[in-house]
């Protein structure tokens, strides 16, 4: 396959993010199978340091310049596209996170080429991309070639472990220059955490409620449970956009990454951004009334009935163990 | 304010999903099909920008199935025009949608000015890109995605963005601008079926021919299937009071009892 696979890597307020190092582990496989170098591209303002955490790509392009200070998608859309224009790498893998998804999806619009999106794993074969994407919440799965040049793919969190693409090596870095010119869209400031009544990430015991929870007052239910555990009560995106937790609670690809010892999941079905926030917790169990739901794949133990039934069933039990 | 959103239906995952006899798209037969839910909050962001500025909301969508029922629902919410592009397959890769609506907005009278076009973020069946940004990129407008939050006034949207662990951010973008909407900043409003049945009743879908767009796309599905999974859960069974029992007896096992 002409032309080098390369990665967008992610700095997130001065840190390179971890699906950077998921990119490379990934990234790596896809430059074997095409017999190219993988090339990891960093795009900042005073963030070369950050360039050499990127030692398992073979080599490293960072792009240094006082409009890529903020999170502009537009500015680091168009720094790639000079970039691509230039250099020609054969696809670029870029983050699906809600931090760089837009880069990618403005940066295919520049191009005229399209953004593949959802895409958790990817070949390379006979000269073609052949990506795995996951639809319809995590219930399908498509089986997608990629003939746009170069294809533009945007990666799922948690595509390959983050152990996989780190590197003591030292990275080969070559300084690229880009032209920037005044963004139609300014960035203002950062918005931070609300401060929450409780600290999700710190809970060893949680229950998640998701939409199958039906009503507000059902979320008593939960907090029963949570109380009992010892633990907190979270959600998936539909409860907090309800209005029925704060967005403190929220655990996904918006909200927190929790890794609790014990995740009980009330009516979550599973999409791969609420997965994405949660999988890493020790123990999971998922009720849901819907035997084929996506959880059931990434629960360590599944129910499948009313959760409605079961939380207000196990808090009595737990209650009575516990005396 | 004049807004102009965006909406398509997409399969309702709450039903079981089958693959079709050509195994590289979902068994049509006996799909139930529901608005995309970010569409859903793109509409009722329009409706509270509209609520609190006046103007008019109006709706543009490809044809499809049950399309219509989207429509009026969202006629009876408040939105005050429904134009529906016929003549062509539902089904689009992004890049001639984008062609299809690019013309359509360019074309048919009384679309445009407006101040703002909002669209879902994106669909969950969507595999080629999501359309806000290639539309603002054909029209030449500002576009923000994974929007929360919407402020308008005086050729300025202030936007709120959500990145992760509960940050975001804040952005200043000119109008007229595309927006993909993560999440208005109310639930979405629930309308009474009499409501949808008025709306039926009193007011139009306007459709209007496709235009003639070249069909474009680099992107083609080989096969599609269920999810393979390398693990599943191990599943309790019983009544309520037995499956409790049964996941104590498990954390007691674990030791988180
Ligand atoms: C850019 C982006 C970012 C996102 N970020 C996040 C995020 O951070 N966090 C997040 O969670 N989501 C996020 N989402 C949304 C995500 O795609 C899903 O829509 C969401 O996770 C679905 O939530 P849910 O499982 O509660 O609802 P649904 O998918 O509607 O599932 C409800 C489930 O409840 C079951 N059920 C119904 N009744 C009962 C009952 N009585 N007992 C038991 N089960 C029942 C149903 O079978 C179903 O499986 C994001 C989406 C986008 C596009
Ligand atoms: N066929 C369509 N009709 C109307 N709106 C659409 C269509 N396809 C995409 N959109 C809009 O673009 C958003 C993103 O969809 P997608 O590009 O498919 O991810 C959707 O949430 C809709 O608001």
């Amino acid at each position: 396959m002409a032309g080098n696979i390369w990665i967008i890597a992610e700095a997130w307020r001065g840190q390179v993010s971890e699906i950077t190092f998921e990119l490379l582990a990934l990234g790596r496989e896809v430059a074997g199978q095409a017999g190219a170098p993988l090339e990891a591209v960093l795009l900042g303002s005073n963030a070369r340091e950050l360039a050499q955490k990127l030692g398992a790509a073979d080599s490293v392009l960072y792009a240094d310049n006082a409009a890529l200070a903020d999170p502009v998608p537009e500015n680091f859309a168009t720094a790639l596209a000079q970039l691509i224009k230039e250099k020609q790498p054969a696809a670029v893998l870029v983050p699906l996170t809600n931090l760089s998804v837009d880069v990618g999806v403005v940066l295919a619009a520049q191009l005229g080429v399209p953004f593949l999106n959802y895409c958790k794993d990817l070949k390379a074969e006979g000269g073609n991309l052949t990506a795995t994407c996951v639809l319809y919440g995590g219930k399908m799965e498509a089986t997608v070639t990629a003939s746009a040049k170069p294809a533009i793919i945007g990666i799922l969190p948690g595509a390959r472990p983050v152990e996989q693409g780190r590197s003591d090596k030292a990275a080969t870095i070559t300084d690229v220059a880009v032209t920037l010119a005044a963004p139609k869209v300014h960035f203002k400031r950062y918005l931070e955490s609300e401060a929450g009544d409780v600290d999700i990430t710190q809970k060893d015991f949680l229950v998640a409620v998701g939409r199958g929870i039906q009503t507000k007052d059902n979320l008593d239910l939960a907090e029963d449970l949570a109380a009992t555990l010892g633990g907190a009560v979270c959600g998936s995106r539909p409860v907090i956009d309800q209005g029925w937790l704060g967005l403190s609670r929220q655990v996904g690809k918006s909200g927190m990454l929790v890794k609790p010892k014990l995740y009980v999941m009330l009516g979550i079905s599973g999409a791969p951004e609420h997965v994405e926030g949660m999988k890493g917790s020790q123990c999971i169990i998922a009720v849901n009334t819907d035997a084929a739901a996506p959880i059931f794949n990434v629960a360590h133990y599944g129910v499948v009935g009313d959760a409605l039934e079961v939380a207000p069933a196990l808090t009595e039990k737990i209650k009575a163990r516990k005396g | 304010m004049d807004i102009l959103v965006l909406m398509k239906v997409v399969p309702d995952v709450v039903e079981e999903l089958e693959v079709g006899s050509d195994g590289k798209s979902l068994d049509t037969s006996f799909l139930r099909t529901i608005i995309n839910e970010r569409d859903d909050h793109a509409l009722e962001q329009a409706l509270l920008l509209k609520d609190k500025h006046g103007g008019k909301v109006t709706l543009l969508t490809l044809d499809a199935p049950d399309i219509d029922d989207v429509l009026f629902t969202a006629l009876a919410k408040g939105a005050d025009r429904a134009v529906k592009i016929c003549g062509v397959e539902s089904v689009q890769s992004t890049q001639t949608a984008v062609k299809l609506f690019g013309e359509t907005i360019a074309k048919t009278p009384g679309l445009l000015p407006v101040d703002l076009i909002l669209t879902g973020v994106s669909a969950i069946d969507d595999l080629d890109g999501l359309m806000a940004a290639p539309i603002a990129q054909q029209l030449g407008w500002p576009y923000a995605g994974v929007v929360t939050q919407v402020a308008l006034a005086d050729k300025t949207a202030t936007v709120i963005k959500e990145f992760a662990g509960g940050v975001r951010g804040e952005y200043e973008v000119p109008t007229p601008a595309v927006l993909g909407i993560q999440a208005a900043e109310k639930p979405p409003r629930y309308v009474p079926v009499a409501k949808v049945r008025a709306a039926m009743k009193s007011q139009t879908i306007e459709s209007v021919d496709a235009p003639a767009v070249e069909a474009a796309t680099t992107v083609e599905v080989q096969q599609m299937a269920k999810p393979q999974v390398t693990g599943h859960a191990e599943m309790l069974e019983g009544s309520p009071e037995e499956v409790a029992d049964k996941i104590c007896e498990l954390l007691a096992k674990r030791g988180l009892l």
